[in-house]
Order: structure tokens, then C-alpha cells, then sequence
């Protein structure tokens, strides 16, 4: 048996190989859930452009006022429909049938979608979209080629397209890459403000992914000074008994 | 009522139960008069440490029990109900998470502090035995609790390792059957993942740890000179390099606690996902047995063997090379044959071997959580040709080693 | 071993040590004990649920469900509001002095409106729910009963203001719970925000 192993393990001497690399390079988000004004408009931002189709049945109206500063009537005035009430999760009309017929697929809840994907996959995701005849909603997404999701916010940023470059690779092959984006056609908001439109949505992502994340990392600074003072006397409890040992 | 009345009272209580259970005799034994030497240094905390968090993971269990449904269609949403609607539950839940990262990382130092000391040596052997099957026992307990979020990686790594079993020839595909009782990772499948890991093997494990304990207590503690104290006793019959358990390593004992602890809040409060190594972030999916995540990966505890399993490309070699790295590590004891327990008296033969050893293991580690790129794959098998080639040698390599002259008593430093 | 071992200090770090470790240990019970207070779901679903009276008729009664509780919503006739005072004599708390009721319910109707009477459905011995028992003197309750609610567990009865009878198992009124009207026909029971 051992002699056996030990033939295998000799013929799985490693050889030397080539390492290939590739992937789209992420814009750094910045995310900062600690801006309570910048969670509020992205919270806005979510509810009207969003919420039409994306649930985040995990999150209450009513905790969402809590934790941005909102008082029960600012939600009830901008961030919810008639029929809903406070303690209501954030849920959709659409219905998922209808939803799968339209895109292919029901668009994903929300909820946690910045703790699987991360907030810069997010924001690169949102500035992203670009145009494509071959697609049906005449828009590709860079970061998700082939997404079902229709540039909802073109509206605000206008189109953009791809300019290529060509590289050529160690083989000598020649690739077509990306190079850069160049705005197509103009939209309400200029660049800058569209960055800064897309970090709201992405911040708010980021919060309502974990919405006790400020306040676990305030109450982890008290358990931390807690646990220090705790060990100083433990320790000077050792060093005394430790008197003893010789 | 003064003092010395309270007194009197709390002695006649202890009497009273002293004539119907042995607690005072027990205390004794275990602590009061546990003689353990007095050279311990900083990888005698682990053991101890396992016990902690073995109490973190039964309480918070308990309380997670108490909001989670193991149901295909509601696990997942009792998670995030556990995480934002039960107060505190994100608390309770973190702490069951990073317990369950803490538990594999405190092991695996209480395992290598018995590499390094020869802690498994004999009179040692079945002590190392019951650790051994701890270990086992957590492997399953962290794989089957691992399922209980249902989330995209639970599914897809049960999925894999269960597959594991087809590997088997001939019972192979009915055995899988048999663990899943049903035709993929399904509903009943996550039930009985669910009776198992909270109760099932909780209550091996709990049962194992009190033999561990038992049988250390039997033999005595090994020390960092690997010199067994017991041979050198005082005129009161007490080894003269041993000091009581308590107070002396109780109050030792709770200072690293506070280390211990502040490491594991600082997890749970300011990185409970720890960068995905803990919590990974394709598990905040929903399972979805028609999508694999793109990139899969075991937690970061298993990733040793999956490299292992991963290098070997055949799937029966692959099951075999992993079980035989598990099982080679239960016959540490007979395969060691060095006359001497500690590095600090062994010779080359031995700590090169040990530290190549241990680079290959955290190399294997590395690796499992990569995507298999040919580099790695052949790194992956360079470091499991050590790890093996550990084992298989050290019978050989330990006879033949310079080993230095082993005092008579520990060397201490006040 | 202990010569020169100084008591004094080993004795405060001792307590020092225990103390705080005590103290963390009672921070750290916090956490769990509150995870057994209703959740925010709990409480989601336990909000406040509105009750349609507008095409109740006097002498008819309406069951609403409250935080998993019956509540009744009965609009008292004239001939029954007539015997409230009439049996009196016969209760244990007819001034309703016990705390069974929010401080605006305190009264000889035990409700807002003297006509609309909401209560909970749970009878205050047990915890059964009684039932209705409108008619006057059935041969089972007797000549002397005006109509009220009636516990089949342990026969407890109340009057039609959920008032308890004297020698019954029951020892106080049935509870009102908070309420309030949103308008005319419309009652919103758990929340009486704005109520004197």
C-alpha cells in the first residue's frame, strides 16, 4: 500500500508550466457607510430606479429610516408606495414570472448582492454599460458581458462605446482589448455627477448588506478596551502567583 | 451574619456534597493537585484555548438553533432574519462563524505543538489518538454546519465533497445516495446535515474531549523539554519540576484567554468575513443548483487536502491520497521512532524534514483555495510529494538522527 | 513557597481579575437573553391591525386577530348596554379599578364609544377563549343571566363589558386592549397614539 503511494507521489513530480492571467480591472469604489447623506440619496437613487424590478426583501422600511435619520414620514413620503407599511421589507410588483419572461432571468434581490459581489464590482458594474447592436436592449455591460440587465440609467449618462486597442501577446498573437470608454450621446448628469449618483446606489448596496456594520464596529471598540483592561489584571495576576516558580 | 458563619455554612454545604459526590476530589485531581510542568511556553495555550472555543460554538449553536429553519426553502432567509430581525443574532451568528475558524486555528497549533515536542510519544499515544479523532470529528462537524446557510458555497461544496464518496469503487454512487437520501443535495439532505451537526456529533465531540482530557491527566503533561517530570519527585512525593495546575496555570490560562478573546473580537467585530476567508462571498447567494460559482473553494481549514485531492488527477487516487494524509497523522506515534520527544534535542534529520513539512502544509493550504493553473497544480503536488514523503521517511529519518543528550530536568528560566 | 509573597496584592488582583471577568461575563450573557425579546418580525408582525365596523349591527359581535390573539368587536344594543348597570351588584371589579384596561377605557363601558366594546377573547383564568352568550336567562346559565361571554374550560363569566362575575374561577375583567379610531368605521387595534 505505502509502496504504492509512494509511486504515485514520484510520478506526480511537478513539471513547470506557463501561468495565464487575464480579468476586467476594477474601479475602486470608495464606499463609506458611515456618509449618512450620501445613504440617503442613494437610498432615493434605489427606490426610483431600482426597486422597479430588484426586491431587498430583507430590508424594513422602518430600520432603513432608523439607520439613515429619517423620520417615519420622510420614508413614507420618498421611499414608499401607498400600500405599503413601515415595518414592510423593500419588495417588488413585479411579478417573478412575468420578470423571467422579460430578461431571461428574475432580477436578483439585492439585499446582500454587495457582500457577494463587493462594492467596487458594483460601481464598475454601473458605469460599465456600453453600446452593442448585437444585444436586444442595444447595450452590453463590460464587467457582465451578456447581462440581461438593460442600461436602466442611460437616461442620466447618456450611451457610451468601447474604443479598442490592439495588443499583441508573448505568442505573437494579436488581441483586441479594452482601451477606454467614449461618451456617445450626452445624458442629464455629466460624468461627475453620474460617479457620484452611482456611488450612492453602490454605498446604500453596501449598507443595506449589513445594516448593524457602523454600529458592530462601535461596539467592537468598547469590547476591545474592555478585553485589554481584563488582561491587564490578568496578567498582573500571573506575574504575581508566577512569583512562586522558581 | 458575619463572615466566618458564611464560612462555616459554604464548608458544611461542601461537605455535604463532598459525601455524595466527589467534586472536592475532582477538583483536586484535574487542578488543585494537577502537576504540570513548569516550563510550558506559548504553545501550551492551545489546548486550553480549544476548550473555549468548543464553549463558544455549543452556546452560540444553541441560541442560532433557536431562529434557524433547516429547510431548503427557508434557511437561507432564517440566516438573514438571525442576522437583521432577532436582536443581536448578527452577534451570535458571527461568533458561531469566526468560532468555527478560530476552533481549526487553535487545533492545528495544539496539533503542531505535539510535532514539535513529540507530544504524541509514548506513554502519549492514545491521548494523540483521541485528538486525533477530535480533529476528525470537527472536519465533519465544520463540513455539515457548513451546508446549514444554503448558500451558493454550502451547496456547491457539499455537493463536492459528497461526490468525494463516488470515488469509492463499486459501493460508490449508492453510498452517495445514501448521504444525500435523495438524487442531489436536496432538502433532506440539509435536514439530516442539520440533526448532525447539532446534535450528533456535538455530542461525540463532547465526549471525546473528556477522554482527551482523562488521558492527559492519566499520563501527565508533556513539556517543551520532553523530559517526563514525574521521574524526578520531591520527598512530598510531588515531581519537583511540576507546579499545580491551579492557581498557577489557571491564572496563566486566563491571560492568554484575554489574548485569545481580543484576537477573536477583533474578527467578529471589525472582519467577520475576514476577506472571504471565513465567510466567503459567493455564500451570500442563495443555492442554486443550476449555477456552480465560477470560482469554488473550501473554507480555508480544508484547503490543505483539497490541494491534495486536487493534485492527484484521478478521482479514486485523489480520495486515497487525502484519506491516507488524515490517516498517516493517527500513526504519528508509531512512526516517530526517536528516543527522544522534543526538537530541542533532536538533530537535522528530523527539523529540516518538520520545517519542510510545514511549508508544504500551509503551501497546500495556499494552493486549495487557487484555481488550479497548471503552476499550481504542480506546486500543489511538489508540496503533497513532502508532506508524504514526511511521514513515509520519518520512520527512517528518526532512527538515524542525531539526537543530543536529554537533561534530566526542564530547563527553566524564572 | 509563600514567604515573602505579598498577600495584600494577590488578594486585590485576585478580586480585581474576578471581578471584571464576572462583569465580562455578564456583558457577554446580554446578547443572548435579548435575542429571546420579539424580533423585528415579531414585531412586524405584531403591528397594529385595523378592524372595518362599518356594517356591524347593534347586537353583532366581530373577531379580529391580534398579535395571535382573539379580539372582539362588539356594538352593544340599547337593550344590552341596559344591563350593564343592572349587574353591577353581582361583578368583582365593576368599577373596573383593576389595571385590565388603558386609562381611557376605564369606565362603566369599559370603551371609547359606549356602544363599540373591544376586548381581548381571552378568558383572564387560563387563558381560554369564553364565548358569546348574548341571549337572556337560557336554561343553562340561569334566570339571573343578562347576557355576556361565558368560558367553557372552568365556567367563568363575564358581563357584556368583559366584566368578571363574582365566584367564578376568573379574577379579573377581560383585558381591552389598546385602540383607537381612524374614523367612524374604522378601528385601529394595538396602537392608541393620540388617546387621552
Amino acid at each position: 500500500m505505502l509502496k504504492r503511494l509512494f509511486i504515485i507521489l514520484l510520478l506526480s513530480v511537478p513539471m513547470v508550466g506557463m501561468a495565464a492571467s487575464g480579468g476586467t480591472s476594477m474601479k475602486t469604489a470608495n464606499v463609506d457607510v458611515s456618509n449618512t447623506a450620501s445613504l440617503q440619496r442613494g437610498a432615493r437613487n434605489f427606490i426610483n430606479y431600482c426597486s422597479g424590478c430588484h426586491s431587498a426583501k430583507y430590508v424594513r422600511f422602518n430600520r432603513l429610516g432608523a439607520d439613515l435619520g429619517l423620520t417615519e414620514s420622510q420614508v413614507l413620503d420618498n421611499l414608499m408606495f401607498a400600500a405599503e407599511r413601515p415595518f414592510d421589507t423593500i419588495n417588488v410588483a413585479m411579478p417573478a414570472d412575468d420578470a423571467k419572461r422579460w430578461f431571461g432571468q428574475p432580477p436578483p434581490d439585492l439585499s446582500l448582492i454587495a457582500r457577494s459581489r463587493g462594492g467596487d464590482w458594483l460601481y464598475t458594474f454601473l458605469l460599465s454599460f456600453y453600446e452593442d447592436k448585437g444585444k436586444t436592449t442595444g447595450m452590453n455591460n463590460l464587467v457582465l458581458p451578456g447581462a440581461s440587465m438593460p442600461h436602466v440609467l442611460w437616461e442620466l449618462q447618456g450611451t457610451q462605446r468601447v474604443v479598442y486597442r490592439t495588443e499583441k501577446d508573448a505568442a505573437g498573437n494579436e488581441h483586441e482589448v479594452f482601451d477606454r470608454f467614449e461618451q456617445a450621446s450626452a445624458g442629464k448628469l455629466s460624468a461627475e455627477e453620474y460617479d457620484a449618483f452611482v456611488l450612492d446606489i453602490v454605498n446604500f448596496l453596501e449598507y443595506i448588506g449589513e445594516p448593524v456594520q457602523l454600529k458592530r464596529v462601535q461596539l467592537g471598540i468598547w469590547v476591545m478596551f474592555f478585553l485589554l483592561v481584563f488582561f491587564l489584571f490578568a496578567y498582573a495576576l500571573k506575574k504575581e502567583y508566577w512569583k512562586d516558580v522558581h | 451574619m458575619s463572615s466566618t458563619e458564611n464560612q462555616g455554612a459554604g464548608a458544611r454545604l461542601l461537605a455535604w456534597v463532598d459525601a455524595r459526590f466527589p467534586l472536592t476530589k475532582m477538583f483536586n485531581e484535574h487542578a488543585a493537585e494537577y502537576y504540570a510542568p513548569k516550563n510550558f511556553n506559548f504553545w501550551y495555550y492551545f489546548g486550553v484555548l480549544s476548550l473555549v472555543v468548543l464553549v463558544i460554538q455549543l452556546v452560540t449553536g444553541i441560541f442560532l438553533t433557536m431562529n434557524y429553519k433547516p429547510s431548503a426553502a427557508d434557511a437561507f432567509a432564517s440566516v438573514e432574519y438571525i442576522m437583521r430581525d432577532v436582536q443581536w443574532g448578527w452577534l451570535i451568528r458571527y461568533m458561531h462563524s469566526t468560532g468555527a475558524s478560530a476552533f481549526f486555528v487553535v487545533v492545528y497549533l495544539h496539533m503542531f505543538r505535539a510535532l514539535l515536542y513529540g507530544s504524541y510519544k509514548p506513554p502519549r499515544e492514545l491521548l494523540w489518538i483521541f485528538g486525533m479523532l477530535i480533529y476528525l470529528v470537527l472536519m465533519g462537524e465544520a463540513f455539515m454546519g457548513y451546508l446549514l446557510p444554503w448558500g451558493q458555497m454550502s451547496y456547491w461544496g457539499a455537493q463536492v465533497i459528497v461526490s468525494l464518496f463516488g470515488a469509492i469503487p463499486v459501493i460508490g454512487d449508492s453510498l452517495v445516495e445514501f448521504i444525500r437520501g435523495d438524487f442531489y443535495i436536496s432538502d433532506i439532505t440539509l435536514n439530516r446535515f442539520f440533526a448532525l451537526h447539532v446534535i450528533a456529533l456535538p455530542l461525540v465531540l463532547i465526549f471525546l474531549v473528556v477522554a482527551h482530557i482523562l488521558a492527559l491527566h492519566e499520563v501527565g503533561s508533556n513539556n517543551p523539554d520532553g523530559v517526563e517530570i514525574k521521574n524526578v519527585k520531591g520527598p512530598d512525593g510531588k515531581p519537583l519540576d511540576g507546579i499545580a495546575f491551579h492557581p498557577y496555570y489557571s491564572v496563566k490560562d486566563t491571560a492568554g484567554l484575554a489574548v485569545f478573546l481580543m484576537a477573536f473580537s477583533a474578527v467578529v467585530f471589525f472582519a467577520p468575513e475576514m476577506g472571504g476567508y471565513f465567510l466567503e462571498h459567493a455564500n451570500f447567494e442563495p443555492a442554486n443548483a443550476m449555477k456552480t460559482p465560477e470560482h469554488i473553494a473550501p473554507v480555508w481549514y480544508f484547503t490543505p487536502f483539497y490541494a491534495i485531492l486536487r493534485a492527484v488527477p484521478d478521482k479514486l487516487g485523489g480520495v486515497v491520497m487525502m484519506g491516507g494524509a488524515i490517516l498517516l497523522l493517527f500513526l504519528l506515534p508509531w512512526l516517530d521512532r526517536s528516543p527522544v520527544r522534543s526538537i530541542r534535542y533532536r538533530g537535522w534529520m528530523y527539523k529540516l524534514p518538520l520545517a519542510l513539512f510545514t511549508v508544504s502544509f500551509i503551501a497546500l493550504g495556499y494552493l486549495g483555495m487557487q484555481p488550479a493553473t497548471p503552476v499550481y497544480t504542480n506546486l500543489a503536488r511538489l508540496a503533497t510529494f513532502i508532506y508524504f514523503a514526511f511521514f513515509l521517511l520519518l520512520p527512517w529519518l528518526s532512527k538515524a538522527d542525531k539526537t543530543k543528550p536529554v537533561p534530566e530536568r526542564v530547563t527553566y528560566h524564572a | 513557597m509563600s514567604e515573602g509573597v505579598d498577600k495584600s496584592r494577590r488578594h486585590f488582583l485576585t478580586v480585581a481579575t474576578t471581578v471584571t471577568g464576572a462583569v465580562g461575563a455578564g456583558f457577554a450573557a446580554v446578547p443572548f437573553l435579548s435575542s429571546w425579546k420579539p424580533s423585528a418580525r415579531a414585531q412586524a408582525l405584531g403591528a397594529p391591525v385595523e378592524v372595518d365596523i362599518s356594517k356591524l349591527q347593534p347586537g353583532e359581535m366581530i373577531r379580529a386577530t391580534w398579535r395571535g390573539q382573539a379580539v372582539w368587536v362588539l356594538y352593544r344594543s340599547d337593550a344590552m348596554m341596559q344591563t350593564l348597570p343592572e349587574v353591577e351588584v353581582s361583578l368583582r371589579d365593576p368599577e373596573s379599578v383593576q389595571p385590565q384596561q388603558p386609562g381611557y377605557a376605564a369606565n362603566q363601558y369599559r370603551s371609547l364609544k359606549p356602544e363599540i366594546f373591544v376586548v381581548i377573547g381571552n378568558c383572564t383564568h387560563l387563558g381560554c377563549s369564553p364565548g358569546e352568550r348574548f341571549e337572556v336567562a337560557p336554561a343553562d346559565l340561569g334566570p339571573e343571566w343578562k347576557g355576556g361571554f361565558y368560558c367553557p374550560c372552568h365556567g367563568s363569566k363575564f358581563d357584556l363589558a368583559g366584566r368578571v362575575y363574582k365566584g367564578v374561577p376568573a379574577p379579573l375583567n377581560l383585558k381591552v386592549p389598546p385602540y383607537r379610531f381612524l374614523n367612524d368605521s374604522l378601528i385601529l387595534i394595538g396602537d392608541d397614539a393620540g388617546v387621552a
